[in-house]
């Protein structure tokens, strides 16, 4: 099957404060697959950012291409059908939210595509309800909290019917529990509505239930595949600056010891049942 | 300098429609020199206490003793207290505003009248303890470095105000796996050469529990829990009503432990978790 | 502070005057402006108080909040008051006081002008009270939209208004950090002669708009990634639509007009 997202060798260079050209993205190819679920880590610098500005020709790139859905970015006159496939959810809530009224908001992005009013209003309340928030449809926006406002976001793009979310650390702003929410609607919108997702974060965590972890540096990918094939690479991760999960460090720690660990522990009680089975 | 805290109770806007209790009558002492990790999630109350410790906030009631100065409802906040007290808020980056590096830290003693020399001499010095390169990036523009530089000049701006006493909301929040790291080591290092008393407002269980001597947990205005690391993560339960997690290790101890497996379950860092499991693993395996 | 102003303030209701079309309660806020100005008697004045006193009535809005929005405005309507007694010329000496004179006509156009001013806030203030600022920007942009074809901005004009409201809490809530981040590095915002307090502002307005700034360059990413490109194509989950309550509202307004033309003007 023809692949949702297409990255061909792509490369994007912008100019830096002092005038010299630094290259964001450095040579990435990459397919995603319709519903996959995947995610992107990597530090601040690493391009993930970046990479996730092409996905819905914000950037376009230096050279190479990028196809969504089939759609070249280039091409100025799929725009708008390119950013209503790949909706985008960025990482400082507050700046995202448009209007006084949440679902004013959601209600947003179907406007912008001149939809007729009784389709608006039937998604913008079939939004809310998925992310769960179809309770404060009223409210005003300042009012939420962090992962609240998140979620509206989400609801926005879900208006448009996109079959891609790009999520770039939406929940960088945002404390546990905040986080926690997000990432449970971002995972109930590829399960049950079969969303592709494309989640860009630092926290390690939030890749273990992930169908494919890509790890970042300096503009290209340096590691990617399942999250226990990438977790258990701890030296290649701690060497460019990322934090594995704590029972990951474990293991580890506890293999170059001599005791036979599985390197791709991911969860507590599979350490604890690896750490019993001795 | 010990602060104490007596009964202290914070409303806001009071009488109008939107009020609301933020601190209900809370009360607790910090000694010299301790470092201490302060929880809660958002709305707990933790931002209003701190703003309280340097007089930023007055209380409705109660009241703050902060080495010799006191703080109550109708006292007027002496200025050295500020100096006493420097407070770190979350995204410190967003409040720097001069033209070069120099300047946004000088901002500071520039404010409490000292000569130029003395200036030159704090600022120099606020930027060795948080790594930045005084010669190198003092005549920058602090808009044009890194996202992680941005962060220690601005908390470099507050340390220039030689505080003995330090509160950092959230120093991590939005910061890489590396950035943070660098961070966190630094102020162990100022706690650790310096002396100071630190209070670190932090989500992470994981930092908290590497850094602190004490927990201090707020939940809806109130103290929830107070006491050493290993003391307060063995109270999962309240701890999980609050919407605060344990860290993942203290989770595996907790299931080992379950399975009958004899370990203390007060451990949180990887090391400690490292060597106990060996020494079971071990001591089973020759008996 | 900021807080205590009630104009501009939104009072979430579901009573009559909240449900009228926001185009016709522009309107009508501005006839009975413009109308308050006309008005020459005491009758006159009775009329439009049962008038307004009906609104709020049927408004839900509790008095306190419309009088409080009076409050901020005591100064001036008392001043108003008492320069409209001294100054205006008239023969009827009621008595006077030293230099200065109380004429019945002096007093009467002292009261006029106090209700005058005083109608016309509560007046204004019911408006923004009972009218949601998003709809009260959606009357304001469907109201200017005949002035389209003579290439007024009705769309964009409508939507910055749409972005202040929405940012103003936001940049209240910044602007309180920043100051308290500044205060907490001994920045001293309240002592000095004018100039050291516009001076001891730049460490609060430099910040301030260079996160404006930022917010306004994230924002118009995200609204471009949801495919915003102007006012062309777009369409609106609300529609307005004139009712039933709409005209009667309308029916009773020009009755008053009709009214107090008559009383001040053939009468």
């Amino acid at each position: 099957m023809e692949p949702i997202i297409r990255l061909q060798d792509v490369q994007f260079e912008y100019l830096s404060f002092e005038g010299e050209e630094i290259a964001a993205l450095n040579g990435v190819t990459l397919d995603i697959q319709k519903g996959e679920f995947v995610v992107i880590i990597g530090h601040n610098g690493s391009g993930k950012s970046t990479l996730a500005k092409h996905l819905n020709a914000l950037l376009r790139p230096s050279s190479g291409v990028v196809w969504i859905k089939g759609m070249d970015t280039r091409d100025e006159d799929k725009l708008w059908e390119i950013r209503q496939t790949a909706g985008m959810v960025f990482q400082n809530p507050d700046n995202q939210l448009v209007a006084t009224i949440v679902e004013e908001d959601v209600a947003f992005g179907p406007e912008n595509l001149g939809l007729p009013p009784e389709e608006i209003r039937r998604r913008v309340n079939e939004a809310l309800k998925a992310v769960g928030m179809e309770e404060y449809a009223q409210a005003a926006p300042h009012y939420l909290s962090g992962g609240q406002k998140q979620r509206v976001a989400i609801a926005g793009i879900l208006a448009m019917k996109p079959e891609i979310i790009v999520l770039d650390e939406p929940t960088a702003m945002l404390d546990p529990v905040g986080r926690r929410e997000v990432m449970e609607t971002v995972k109930y919108l590829n399960r049950h509505e079969g969303i592709t997702v494309v989640h860009i974060t630092h926290y390690m965590e939030e890749a273990v239930d992930a169908d494919r972890v890509i790890v970042m540096e300096q503009g290209k990918i340096v590691l990617q595949g399942t999250p226990r094939q990438v977790f258990s690479q701890v030296e290649v991760l701690k060497e460019i600056g990322l934090d594995v999960p704590q029972v990951t460090e474990l293991a580890y720690r506890l293999k170059a010891e001599g005791l036979d660990i599985p390197l791709d522990v991911l969860k507590v009680e599979e350490m604890v049942e690896a750490i019993c089975r001795l | 300098m010990p602060i104490i805290v007596e009964h202290l109770t914070h409303v806001y806007m009071p009488g109008s429609p939107f009020e609301s209790l933020a601190l209900d009558d809370v009360s607790f002492e910090i000694k010299d020199g301790e470092f201490i990790g302060l929880i809660g999630h958002t709305g707990s109350g933790k931002s209003t206490l701190v703003q309280h410790l340097n007089g930023l906030l007055k209380p409705t009631s109660g009241r703050i003793v902060v080495d010799d100065i006191e703080i109550t409802s109708t006292s007027k906040v002496p200025k050295r207290l500020r100096q006493h007290v420097g407070l770190v808020f979350q995204y410190p980056e967003h409040q720097l505003f001069e033209e070069t590096v120099y300047q946004d830290i000088a901002f500071g003693p520039r404010n409490l009248n000292l000569p130029e020399g003395e200036v030159e001499r704090r600022v120099r010095e606020a930027m060795a303890l948080v790594g930045l390169d005084f010669e190198a990036i003092k005549d920058r523009s602090p808009f044009e470095i890194s996202g992680g530089q941005r962060r220690r000049v601005a908390i470099a701006g507050v340390l220039a105000m030689e505080p003995s006493i330090l509160i950092l909301d959230e120093p991590t929040a939005g910061l890489d796996p590396k950035g943070r790291d660098e961070i966190l080591s630094q102020i162990k290092n100022l706690h650790e050469q310096r002396g100071m008393t630190i209070i670190l407002v932090s989500h992470s269980m994981e930092d908290i529990a590497r850094l602190v001597d004490r927990i201090i947990v707020m939940n809806r205005g109130k103290i929830a829990l107070v006491g050493k690391p290993e003391e307060v993560f063995s109270c999962v339960e309240e701890l999980h009503a609050m919407g605060l997690g344990i860290p993942q290790i203290t989770q595996v101890m907790r299931g080992l432990k379950a399975r009958g497996m004899d370990v203390p379950d007060n451990i949180y860092t990887v090391d400690q978790a490292v060597k106990v499991i060996l020494e079971r693993i071990r001591g089973k395996k020759n008996a | 502070m900021l807080k205590d102003i009630t104009i501009g303030q939104f009072f979430p209701g579901e009573s009559v005057i909240h449900k009228l079309d926001p185009r016709v309660k522009i309107v009508l806020t501005f006839a009975f402006i413009v109308i308050i100005f006309f008005v020459k008697t005491y009758v006159g004045y009775g009329l439009i108080f049962a008038y307004i006193a009906l609104a709020v009535r049927l408004s839900k809005v509790p008095m306190r909040y419309i009088v409080r929005g009076l409050k901020p405005l005591l100064f001036i309507i008392v001043l108003t008051f008492f320069i409209n007694v001294f100054f205006t010329p008239g023969n009827k000496v009621l008595f006077r006081v030293w230099a200065f004179k109380f004429t019945q006509e002096g007093l009467n156009q002292g009261i006029f002008m106090t209700l005058r001013l005083a109608l016309l806030v509560v007046g204004t203030s019911l408006l923004t009270l009972t009218t949601s600022p998003i709809s009260l920007t959606d009357g304001i942009e469907r109201l200017l939209q005949p002035l389209r074809v003579i290439k007024f901005p009705a769309h964009e004009l409508a939507m910055m208004m749409t972005i202040a409201l929405r940012f103003i809490p936001t940049l209240l809530e910044e602007t309180d950090k920043i100051m308290k981040a500044q205060m907490a590095r001994g920045a001293d915002f309240e002592s000095g002669n004018l100039f050291q307090r516009a001076k001891a502002l730049v460490p609060l307005l430099v910040p301030l708009f260079i996160s404006a700034f930022r917010r306004a360059d994230e924002l118009a990413m995200a609204m471009e990634s949801r495919c915003y490109r102007g006012g062309q194509n777009r369409t609106r989950m609300k529609i307005l639509k004139a009712t039933k309550r709409d005209y009667v509202a309308v029916a009773v307004t020009v009755l008053l007009i009709a009214a107090i033309l008559l009383d001040s003007y053939v009468l």
